[in-house]
C-alpha cells in the first residue's frame, strides 16, 4: 500500500456518520470539498472522501477503477461477510452486473411506465381526496406530510407493482432504513435495527419468489426474464429484491424532500400549479437540494491518482452525493432551492452503470403526487419545525408538519 | 442556463454533441479484414459496452454501418471494431478498406446490444467469418466468470480468418475450420446432445445462422439456447446528415438551427426549453422528448429497433435528426 504522508485536514477527523453531520451535513460538506479533492478520513482505517462534483461524477462513471463489487457500504466484502446476499445490481461489477442490470432497465424504462400513468394519477387523486375529504373549499387541513403523503402513496401504488401481496408491507419501510443503516459503521443506528433484521428480510426475501407474486407486475416480468434465460431462475429473486430493497424508502425521501421544498418555497409551489409539466424539474431540483441518498462508498480498484493524492487499491471511498450536489464548483448558490435552474447532472442518483434504475419510476410517483395536489391545495404552509430522521445512508425526516390550504373551488 | 459551467471531467464540452471519433489505428486482421481502433478527440471516456454490443459508424461518405465492438471494455477509452471488405456490399467497407485513414472523424451511434451475454455455466460459440467480431469479447467475458466454453471458427480459407492468433491461445478450446481444408462446419456432431446448462451463441452469414437452428431444433434444443446476431439491410432509412436542421419547440413555437456539434438538448436548451437530462451519453432515458413531427436520427443505446422505427420519440442528449426539420414536444 503506497501511503502519502501529508497533513491530514482537520475535516479528515470528523466521523461523517456522527448524528451532529448526518442532521446537518452540509457545513461538513464543505470543510470537505475545501479540504481537497480527496481527502483522508481517519476515524474509520484506510477510508477516503470525496466530495466535490467533478471528482465524484468522474469516479462514479469510471466502474474500472472504483468498483462496486467489494461493496458500497464501509465494509469491504473481500474481507468481511456481507451481511446478506450482495445485491446482484447494486453491488456487482461488469461481467456479472450485465445481464441483471440489462433484464431490469427496460422493465423499469420510461416507456414501460407509461401502462402505469393514468392508474398512478388516479391512485394519487384518490388519496389526496380522501385526505381532504372532510374539508371543504377554502379550508386548511393540517397533516404530517411524512406518514400521509410521503409514506403512504409510494406504500399504496410501487408494491402493487411489483406485485406483492398486501399482507406484511408494513416490513418494508424497516427493512429499507436498516438497509441504508448498514452501509454505514456499526453504529448505534445499526444497532437499533439489528434485533429485528432478521424477520424483516425474511418476509422480504419471501416475496421474491415466483409463486408469490402477481403475473402482471415488474416481479413477473423479471421472472418471464429468466425463463427466456436472460437471467438465472437463481438470480431472478435477487433482482426482485432489489426493487424492495432500494425502491420505498429512497421514493418515500425524495417525497419528503420535494413536499419540504415546496412548503418553504410558495413561489415554487405557485409555479408549478400554474405549470404542472414542471413537476419533473421541481423533482429534480428537490433530489439535487435535499440528496436523499447521501452516500455511497466505491472500493479503488487499483492505485487511483486524484490530485496528488493517491488513493491507494482496497481503499474504501465514500462519494459524498449530497455535497457534489452542493458543490459552489458547478452550482451557483447550491444551497437554494431554485426553480430557474437546471438541475441536470446532479448525482442525486449517483450516475454511470449503476445509475439508479428506478429513476423514472420515482419520477412518476412524484409527478401524480404532485399533480394531484396541485389540482387541490392553493397552498402550502410548514406548521411546524420537521424533525430528521438519521440514517447512515439517507437524509430523511420523521415528521414534517403542514398545514395545506384548500383552494377556493376544487378545480 | 447560459453563462453556467456544465463540464465534468471525462464528458468533453457538455453541449457540444458528443459522437464524434478519431479512427487512431488501422491493422490488417486478415486478407480483406481491417482493424479500427477508435477514440474520442480529447480522448475522454467512451460510453460503456458489454459483449455483443454494436455501434452505429457513419462515414464521411454518409453510409452508416453497424460493427461489433471487440475490443476490451476494461480500457474505457477506446473501441476496436474489424471491418470486412464486402464486394458486394453497397460501398460502406469499401470506403473503409480505400478511403479512411488514421487521423479521420466518424460519427458514433450507440453502442447499443441486441446480443447480450446471458449467464450460464456453459457457452458453446459459433462464428462464421467476420462473424468472429462480437464472439472475441464474449469468450474473454466466459473466461473472467470461469463458464466452460469451446469456438467453432469457419471461413472460406484460413488467410482470410481474422484474430487467428489471438485465438490461439485457447488451444484445443477453439476449433478452426477453413472450408477450403476441411469443408463445412460439423455441426451436428460439434453441438451435441441438448443441455440444459449450455448457450449457443452463433454470429456470421444468414445461411450459417440458419443451418445452426435447423440443427437444434431437430435435436431437440430449447429455442432460448440458441442466441444469435443477424446483421440486417434494414439499417436507418434516411442518410445520416452533417448539414444542419432546424428543431421546433411546438409548446412555445420557437425554431432554433442545430448546427453539427451542437447537441439537440442543448439547442432546446438555448432556446429556452426546459428539458431534463442526466447522463448525456444516452444511457439513462431522462431526456426522452416525443417527436411530433420529422424523423429523428437514433444515436442512443436505448430503444429497441422497433421503438426507433416507430419515430414518435428521441433522446436528444445524442440523437439528431434525418430531416430537415424536427417537431420536439417540448
Amino acid at each position: 500500500m503506497t501511503t502519502t504522508l501529508r497533513p491530514v485536514p482537520a475535516v479528515g477527523a470528523v466521523d461523517p456518520f456522527s448524528p451532529e453531520v448526518l442532521g446537518d451535513p452540509l457545513p461538513f460538506h464543505a470543510a470537505l470539498r475545501d479540504a481537497g479533492p480527496v481527502v483522508p478520513l481517519s476515524r474509520y482505517d484506510g477510508l477516503y472522501g470525496m466530495g466535490r462534483h467533478a471528482d465524484v461524477h468522474a469516479a462514479l462513471v469510471d466502474w474500472q477503477r472504483f468498483c462496486s463489487g467489494a461493496g458500497v457500504g464501509l465494509s469491504n466484502f473481500r474481507r468481511e461477510e456481507p451481511w446478506r446476499p450482495p445485491s446482484l445490481l447494486l453491488e456487482t461489477d461488469p461481467p456479472h452486473h450485465d445481464a441483471p442490470r440489462h433484464v431490469l432497465a427496460p422493465i423499469l424504462g420510461p416507456r414501460a411506465l407509461r401502462r402505469l400513468q393514468g392508474p398512478w394519477f388516479a391512485a394519487a387523486e384518490e388519496h389526496v381526496e380522501d385526505l381532504l375529504a372532510d374539508a371543504g373549499p377554502g379550508e386548511t387541513v393540517a397533516v404530517d406530510a411524512m406518514p400521509a403523503l410521503a409514506e403512504s402513496f409510494p406504500l399504496r401504488v410501487f408494491p402493487d407493482a411489483v406485485g406483492i401481496p398486501r399482507e406484511g408491507r408494513e416490513h418494508l419501510l424497516p427493512y429499507g432504513d436498516h438497509l441504508f443503516n448498514a452501509f454505514g459503521p456499526s453504529n448505534e443506528l445499526v444497532a437499533k435495527g439489528a434485533p429485528h433484521v432478521a424477520e424483516h428480510a425474511a418476509w422480504v426475501n419471501a416475496q421474491c419468489r415466483r409463486e408469490v407474486l402477481s403475473d402482471d407486475g415488474f416481479g413477473a416480468a423479471i421472472w418471464a426474464a429468466a425463463d427466456r434465460g436472460d437471467i438465472t431462475g437463481e438470480q431472478a429473486p435477487l433482482v426482485v429484491r432489489s426493487l424492495l430493497s432500494a425502491g420505498v424508502d429512497t421514493t418515500v425521501h425524495g417525497l419528503g424532500a420535494v413536499l419540504r421544498a415546496l412548503a418553504t418555497h410558495p413561489d415554487a409551489w405557485a409555479r408549478l400549479r400554474h405549470d404542472p409539466a414542471l413537476a419533473r424539474v421541481v423533482f429534480d431540483e428537490a433530489i439535487r437540494w435535499e440528496s436523499p441518498v447521501q452516500t455511497f462508498f466505491r472500493t479503488a480498484e487499483v492505485d487511483v491518482p486524484v490530485g496528488d493524492t493517491v488513493v491507494p487499491e482496497g481503499a474504501k471511498i465514500l462519494m459524498f452525493l449530497g455535497s457534489a450536489n452542493h458543490d459552489p464548483r458547478r452550482w451557483t448558490d447550491p444551497d437554494r432551492f431554485d426553480l430557474t435552474r437546471d438541475p441536470s447532472g446532479h448525482v442525486g442518483f449517483g450516475m454511470g452503470l449503476h445509475q439508479c434504475v428506478g429513476q423514472h419510476v420515482a419520477r412518476l410517483e412524484a409527478a401524480a403526487l404532485l399533480a394531484a395536489l396541485a389540482a387541490r391545495v392553493e397552498r402550502i404552509e410548514v406548521a411546524a419545525e420537521p424533525t430528521r430522521h438519521l440514517n447512515n445512508t439517507m437524509r430523511a425526516f420523521a415528521s414534517q408538519p403542514m398545514r395545506l390550504h384548500l383552494g377556493q373551488a376544487p378545480s | 442556463m447560459p453563462g453556467t459551467t456544465r463540464a465534468a471531467p471525462g464528458t468533453g464540452t457538455v453541449g457540444e454533441a458528443v459522437d464524434r471519433l478519431v479512427v487512431t489505428g488501422m491493422s490488417t486482421a486478415a486478407q480483406d479484414v481491417v482493424s479500427l481502433t477508435l477514440t474520442r478527440p480529447d480522448g475522454g471516456r467512451l460510453p460503456d459496452w458489454a459483449p455483443g454490443a454494436h455501434i452505429d459508424v457513419t462515414l464521411a461518405n454518409g453510409e452508416t454501418r453497424q460493427y461489433s465492438l471487440c475490443g476490451d471494455r476494461w480500457d474505457a477509452h477506446t473501441f476496436r471494431v474489424a471491418v470486412l471488405r464486402e464486394t458486394d456490399g453497397r460501398g460502406g467497407s469499401a470506403f473503409v478498406h480505400d478511403e479512411l485513414a488514421v487521423g479521420d472523424e466518424v460519427l458514433l451511434g450507440g453502442p447499443r446490444n441486441n446480443f447480450p451475454l446471458a449467464p450460464s455455466p456453459r457457452y458453446l460459440f459459433i462464428a462464421g467469418g467476420i462473424g468472429i467480431t462480437p464472439i472475441l469479447p464474449m469468450i474473454h467475458q466466459a473466461d473472467l466468470v470461469g463458464a466452460d466454453w469451446t469456438l467453432l471458427y469457419g471461413g472460406r480459407r484460413r488467410a482470410s480468418m481474422a484474430f487467428l492468433d489471438d485465438l490461439a491461445v485457447h488451444g484445443e478450446r477453439v476449433e478452426i475450420v477453413p472450408q477450403d481444408e476441411a469443408g463445412l462446419l460439423p455441426l451436428g456432431t460439434w453441438l451435441g446432445a441438448p443441455r440444459g446448462d449450455t448457450v449457443v451463441y452463433c454470429c456470421g452469414p444468414g445461411p450459417l445462422l440458419d443451418a445452426v437452428e435447423h440443427a437444434m431444433t431437430g435435436a431437440g434444443w430449447a429455442p432460448h439456447r440458441l442466441r444469435t446476431e443477424r446483421f440486417t439491410a434494414a439499417e436507418v432509412g434516411a442518410p445520416v446528415r452533417d448539414e444542419p436542421f432546424t428543431v421546433e419547440l411546438a409548446r412555445t413555437g420557437t425554431t432554433v438551427v442545430v448546427g453539427p456539434r451542437l447537441s439537440v438538448l442543448e439547442a432546446a436548451r438555448q432556446a429556452g426549453a426546459t428539458t431534463l437530462s442526466s447522463c448525456e451519453r444516452g444511457t439513462c432515458g431522462t431526456c426522452e422528448t416525443t417527436v411530433l413531427d420529422g424523423l429523428p436520427d437514433h444515436r442512443d443505446s436505448i430503444l429497441a429497433d422497433h421503438e426507433r422505427a416507430a419515430g414518435d420519440c428521441m433522446f436528444p442528449c445524442v440523437s439528431r435528426s434525418c430531416t430537415d426539420r424536427l417537431v420536439l414536444d417540448l
